[in-house]
């Protein structure tokens, strides 16, 4: 059994890989991927303008990226692990000298033909370091002050990096992704317990920390209605938008919200409202399930995995979107306070985008060399 | 190996477990998700629709088309033309300083002028009507439409405004309209509803009384906007109505001659039908232009209207309190013959003064007019003669049938809100008002108009219509309005004997077509024409021993010493139609001032009455 595996590893051959390729979840992101582009065909007004062409280009390019990624075996990932997290940390701190500011935050950095974001790609490859740093780790180990000091530095350092650019969401989404990690690698869920405890008494001082604009944020979760035409806008049109889709929504293009532009930032965050409104409940159902099967799929590729590698960066990677999706509606549905998140595939941006595709560019290369072992 | 193999498998099993606990979690984070999905989108659909419509549905109202006015034949009086107006939203102007001062300079604007803008600028709300000018010519107006391409923000708009065509002549009844007020706005319905930014609304006279009915309603425009304000496309466009014109029962023609006859001069006129009680000129003079006030009075023309010491904001006809001097004696008489004090033979010996109760009082004649008897005593309007009937009759029994002619009440009722009672004083009056008792002397010259007597020139007008038309009540009307009730007690008898008031009659007819009489030089014999009236002198200040010897002419008397000149007459006598008051204020002598305008007005009336008749009578054909 041993040697046959061992011999089929040696002999991955094309037509094999193809043939380990999970074509469901290629299927569901093909199909997210079309949805995005008609959303946001109908954000541009029904035509085909600046973010649709955009929105487009970047599909293709970044779908075959993700294909080609697929073909890369697991184990030139697990290399690049500590490499490539240590790369969009010099990003960071590039950004944080030489970023291009825009609407009061320095988050992108100008690679000439492309605006990137590295606090998005630091989302995908936190986790990848992470992943290669608990692989061999023994169980015993894992919970040494040593390690777990280790791995909060790994997350502590790019978290600091964005949250002074500002970007809140963004930071949070990282810390989730790397605290994913830490929990599916077995680090003592009391520690989890004492954090979250923590975090809830040290909740009064953050805020205290926390900008202006960010404060007004979370009192106007609390109460959208308190400034209906100024910061709690956002929350109570999104809210509209969503509720007067009903069961089956406007319709394709009709979305009144969106159309006569009561909705902010449409083409990103508020991506979900638009196509919430014109395709209703059913069609957000339907969004959802779709959402639910990519993560499905990413988990029982984690579990098909051979390499614990793989198997912690797949669950992570699973869990990680699914929180990106989770802050995000309940963000457009008013369950929780704005915070730039955007929808995987869904939201117009490319670092967004890019993140995203590198990351199930590796699920699926995890897939494809599932029997890949590494030493 | 097999130690490694086992790390392995504890490993996986912790990941594993790890993996379920952390699959759930997100299973049930899902189905709070959809619930969350459901509620808003199917069980608070409802909600949200309607607020979604809310959000891109918006109205505009436009302002409403004033009803007219028109005079019995037709004429608009008071109309509405074409304005040009330009508006400005503040708020959506990208670049306020830039496009103000662009237009100060297309429209030429005044630094005076310019500086009122900003002001009400800085007034009103940003999101708020901004109106830079209410009143453009079309070279203007075409001008900046011809600019619209840098004039971000403005909005050339053609709205409806009034005309007031005959200017001075209406202002009285009509009055005026102007911008609402904050006030306008609160105190009537009709404007609240109708309300748009620059509406127009009646401040006085008919033009405020007559407001719900004139005010018409709003075109509604409905609009999908987007987020920012910006229509999209028009839904709906409602059309308002118009408001109702209404048609009054003034001949423009003899208001013309009356606002002629009293120019200069400070007063009022009116005629009155003596049958249906409609007003056919009611003038209070001086007038000024409606106009003026339609777009914002400037301060200049207000000062002048306002320091005007013949006070032409005062409508003198409806509240002007004057005492009617020797207008009264028909009354007087009436009272007397009426409650059987005296009869047509009574009479009284005139030496010039008289003494009763230890005071002297005079007849207007110094020499006296020797004796009179009641028919005399009216023609020659003898004071002496109306001492001895008030002294006889009693002052409470005069104000009983003083009230009965209309004296002491508001002829038009709650029509105009400005207008006044005037005061017919009685014993029981005085104790209630000045706490102290009535004295015989005041009843003495509560016999000649004078003392505590106060009337209105329509009130004297009414009670010579009443008298004229043989004692029988009449309600003035000004506005025709065939759905309207007439009030039960039309027409009832005023009188116990109907001989008493054609001994009156005959009395102010003796008065104007007699030699002695007061008004005889005013005269007209043709019958057509001729006319039967009363003249009235009302003191302003009492006539000191030392006036009576100076004994000075009109003119040389200081304009606000000077009596008040009146006069009250109806005709054509043979078959009476008309009445009319005339009130002259200083105007120095009744048979000499007020009855010369009196016989002027008659031949206009009385020439001008077959073709009033004509309108009703092919009203009637055309039925």
């Amino acid at each position: 059994m041993y040697q046959h595996t061992r011999f089929n590893n040696n002999n991955f051959n094309l037509f094999q890989k193809f043939k380990n390729f999970d074509y469901i979840l290629l299927a569901c992101i093909l199909l997210l991927g079309f949805i995005s582009l008609a959303t946001m065909y109908s954000t541009d007004g029904g035509k085909v303008l600046f973010h649709t062409k955009s929105h487009f280009i970047k599909l293709i390019i970044f779908t075959t990226m993700m294909l080609i990624f697929s073909f890369i075996n697991i184990k030139f990932w697990f290399l690049i692990g500590y490499f490539s997290y240590f790369v969009v940390i010099v990003l960071l701190v590039w950004t944080y000298f030489f970023g291009i500011t825009s609407s009061g935050s320095q988050r992108w950095i100008d690679l000439y033909f492309i605006n990137l974001q590295p606090s998005e790609l630091m989302k995908i490859f936190i986790i990848l370091c992470l992943a290669k740093y608990f692989h061999r780790m023994k169980l015993e180990s894992v919970n040494s002050i040593y390690t777990i000091l280790t791995s909060l530095i790994i997350i502590i350092l790019p978290m600091g990096l964005v949250i002074v650019q500002p970007d809140l969401g963004t930071s949070v989404l990282i810390v989730i992704s790397g605290i994913a990690v830490l929990w599916f690698a077995g680090i003592n869920h009391k520690y989890f317990i004492y954090t979250m405890l923590g975090f809830l008494i040290s909740l009064p001082f953050i805020i205290a920390f926390l900008k202006p604009y960010q404060k007004l944020r979370v009192l106007t979760f609390l109460n959208p209605d308190r400034d209906p035409l100024g910061a709690g806008y956002q929350i109570i049109q999104s809210k509209i938008a969503v509720g007067s889709g009903g069961v089956f929504g406007k319709g394709f293009l009709k979305g009144t919200q969106s159309y006569l532009e009561f909705l902010p930032e449409k083409h990103t965050d508020f991506i979900f409202t638009l196509f919430s409104e014109e395709f209703g409940f059913v069609g957000s159902f339907f969004l959802l399930l779709i959402y639910a099967i990519i993560i499905y799929r990413i988990i029982a590729i984690g579990a098909s995995s051979r390499s614990y590698f793989a198997k912690i960066f797949c669950y992570s990677f699973g869990a990680a979107i699914f929180v990106y999706i989770t802050i995000n509606m309940s963000m457009v549905l008013g369950l929780l306070p704005i915070v730039g998140s955007p929808l995987p595939i869904m939201s117009y941006g490319g670092s967004s985008m890019l993140a995203t595709m590198i990351g199930f560019g590796i699920v699926m290369s995890a897939r494809v060399h599932s029997q890949q072992s590494i030493a | 190996m097999i130690n490694s193999s086992s790390e392995n498998v504890t490993k996986l099993n912790s990941i594993n477990r790890r993996m379920f606990i952390t699959g759930s979690l997100k299973f049930f984070i899902m189905i709070g998700l959809i619930s969350r999905l459901f509620f808003l989108q199917v069980k608070e659909n409802k909600k949200y629709l309607t607020l979604s419509d809310k959000n891109r549905i918006r109205e505009w109202k436009l302002a409403p088309v004033r009803g007219e006015f028109h005079d019995y034949f037709g004429n608009v009086i008071a109309g509405n033309y074409e304005a040009y107006q330009l508006h400005i939203i503040p708020e959506e102007v990208e670049d306020f300083r830039y496009v103000i001062y662009r237009l100060k300079d297309l429209l030429e604007l005044s630094d005076k002028e310019f500086k009122k803008v900003l002001k009400k600028k800085n007034e009103i709300k940003p999101w708020e009507t901004l109106i830079i000018s209410d009143n453009l010519n079309w070279k203007k107006f075409s001008k900046i439409n011809n600019h619209l391409y840098d004039l971000n923000g403005v909005k050339p708009v053609v709205s409806i405004s009034r005309n007031y065509p005959f200017k001075e002549n209406f202002t009285h009844v009509l009055g005026y309209v102007s911008q609402a007020s904050e006030k306008d706005i609160e105190d009537t319905e009709a404007i609240k509803k109708n309300f748009v930014p620059g509406l127009k609304v009646g401040k006085v006279g008919l033009e405020k009384s007559l407001e719900a009915k004139l005010i018409g309603t709003n075109d509604i425009e409905r609009y999908e906007v987007n987020a920012y304000g910006r229509r999209i496309s028009q839904l709906k466009f409602q059309k308002g109505e118009k408001g109702k014109t209404l048609r009054l029962t003034l001949d423009t023609k003899i208001q013309q001659l009356a606002n002629e006859l009293l120019k200069d001069k400070a007063g009022s006129i009116c005629v009155m039908d003596i049958y249906t009680g409609a007003i056919i000129a009611m003038h209070s003079s001086p007038s000024f232009d409606p106009n003026l006030f339609v777009f914002g009075i400037s301060q200049d023309d207000w000062q002048i209207i306002r320091n005007n010491p013949m006070k032409p904001l005062v409508n003198k006809t409806l509240q002007g309190n004057y005492s009617p001097g020797s207008t009264i004696k028909p009354i007087v008489a009436l009272s007397a013959l009426e409650n059987g004090i005296i009869n047509t033979n009574f009479t009284v010996k005139c030496t010039g003064k008289t003494e009763m109760y230890g005071q002297t009082y005079h007849c207007w004649k110094k020499k006296g007019h020797g004796f009179m008897n009641l028919r005399d005593g009216m023609k020659q309007s003898c004071d002496t003669y109306f001492y001895e009937v008030a002294r006889k009759l009693g002052v409470d029994k005069l104000s009983e049938t003083a009230k009965k002619f209309g004296l002491g009440y508001k002829v038009f009722g709650d029509l105009f809100d400005i207008e006044k009672k005037g005061l017919i004083p009685n014993t029981k009056w005085k104790k209630n008002a000045l706490g102290k008792g009535w004295l015989l002397g005041e009843t003495i010259i509560t016999g000649i108009g004078q003392g505590y007597i106060q009337t209105t020139p329509i009130q004297l007008c009414l009670m010579t219509a009443q008298i004229a038309n043989g004692g029988y009540k009449i309600y003035p009307q000004i506005i025709i309005d065939k759905n309207k009730d007439q009030p039960n007690d039309k027409y009832t008898p005023l009188y116990n004997d109907s001989k008493n008031i054609k001994i009156v009659q005959d009395a102010m007819f003796g008065s104007t077509n007699e030699v002695m009489g007061t008004s005889y030089r005013s005269r007209i014999n043709d019958p057509k024409y001729q006319f039967a009236g009363k003249t009235g002198t009302a003191q302003v200040k009492k006539i000191t021993k030392k006036d009576r010897e100076l004994d000075l002419k009109t003119f040389e008397i200081p304009y606000e010493e000077r009596d008040h000149a009146l006069y009250v007459a109806f005709g054509p006598y043979k078959h009476p139609r008309y009445a009319l008051s005339v009130v002259v204020e200083h105007g120095g002598n009744g048979s000499t001032t007020a009855a010369p305008m009196a016989k002027k007005l008659f031949k206009l009336i009385i020439d001008r009455h077959e073709l009033r008749d004509s309108i009703n009578n092919k009203k009637y054909m055309d039925i």
